[in-house]
């Protein structure tokens, strides 16, 4: 009952985010839909993961999405509709895929199984998991968002800005 | 339906919702959201199947996640910051409006 409701809020979420004219809108719908997978995750019995979620996504990339569309506040976008036939056949070839998985699933023989009990997960089973087998995809992560974080700034840099040094430099 | 069919059910529906509003809107945020979703649902499905496997003491499906949330992170950052750099070069963040590859 309580995934149901869940499941109902984020899929809720996730159609509002896409289809919302309003750009700010559409990013407090997609923290809705985040919001209903952390707590799906939570009910799944994976709580380091629901956690993370709500402070990944919804504290980090969610503000960041906010933050990018006050920098790029466009007249044109906020009135800009969307094609109805565009809509039409992207929503045909969404709805496709979407037969085309389900049948998939329906059709699998793995899916059937008995109810498993909730697996207990404490904190140091996933401090031991990543701190020894996992140590070096942890590593290699930790270089991935240094590099992503540098690079994000050496891209986003006003290039005015980088003149104005190079000038100051010579 | 069991419980894993109707998380896995979920997963796909919010898939197509992001790969649907990734296709149609125009704007490259909205596209960058639809991706998003697109990532959340993979990493629901690795739950899931993480949570219904007989052997969850493994903690593969579940560490996964955690670096799939961190390569999420990462790419947000980068795709943000290339909007933000196309937005200052073209005064636009319409996908349809950008045509040239001159900076």
């Amino acid at each position: 009952m309580l995934f149901t409701t869940f499941a109902i809020l984020t899929v809720a979420g996730a159609v509002a985010a896409m289809s919302f004219r309003n750009l700010v809108h559409s990013v407090l719908a997609l923290i809705a839909a985040f919001a209903g997978l952390a707590a799906i995750y939570l009910q799944l019995g994976a709580q380091f993961i629901g956690l993370a979620q709500v402070l990944v996504y919804i504290g980090a990339v969610a503000i960041l999405i906010v933050f990018a569309i006050l920098l790029t506040r466009d007249k044109k976008v906020a009135q800009q509709t969307v094609s109805f036939s565009s809509w039409k056949l992207n929503g045909v070839v969404a709805l496709a895929v979407f037969a085309v998985i389900a049948w998939a699933i329906f059709q699998s023989p793995t899916l059937q199984h008995e109810i498993l009990p909730e697996p207990q997960v404490s904190m140091q089973q996933v401090g031991n998991a990543l701190m020894l087998r996992y140590a070096l995809p942890l590593e290699i992560i930790g270089l991935l968002l240094t590099a992503a974080l540098i690079g994000a700034v050496t891209i986003a840099i006003s290039e005015k800005y980088e003149k104005h040094e190079r000038r100051e430099r010579e | 339906m069991t419980s894993l069919t109707s998380c896995i059910l979920l997963s796909s529906l919010l898939f197509v919702i992001g790969l649907a509003g990734a296709l149609t809107r125009r704007n490259a945020i909205l596209v960058l959201i639809g991706i998003e979703l697109m990532l959340n649902a993979a990493n629901l499905n690795f739950i899931a199947f993480w949570r219904y496997h007989p052997h969850s003491e493994t903690l593969t499906g579940f560490i996964f996640v955690i670096f799939s949330i961190g390569i999420a992170a990462a790419e947000a950052a980068v795709g943000l910051a290339l909007i933000i750099s196309l937005y200052r070069h073209t005064r636009t963040a319409n996908i349809d409006e950008v045509i040239s590859m001159r900076g």
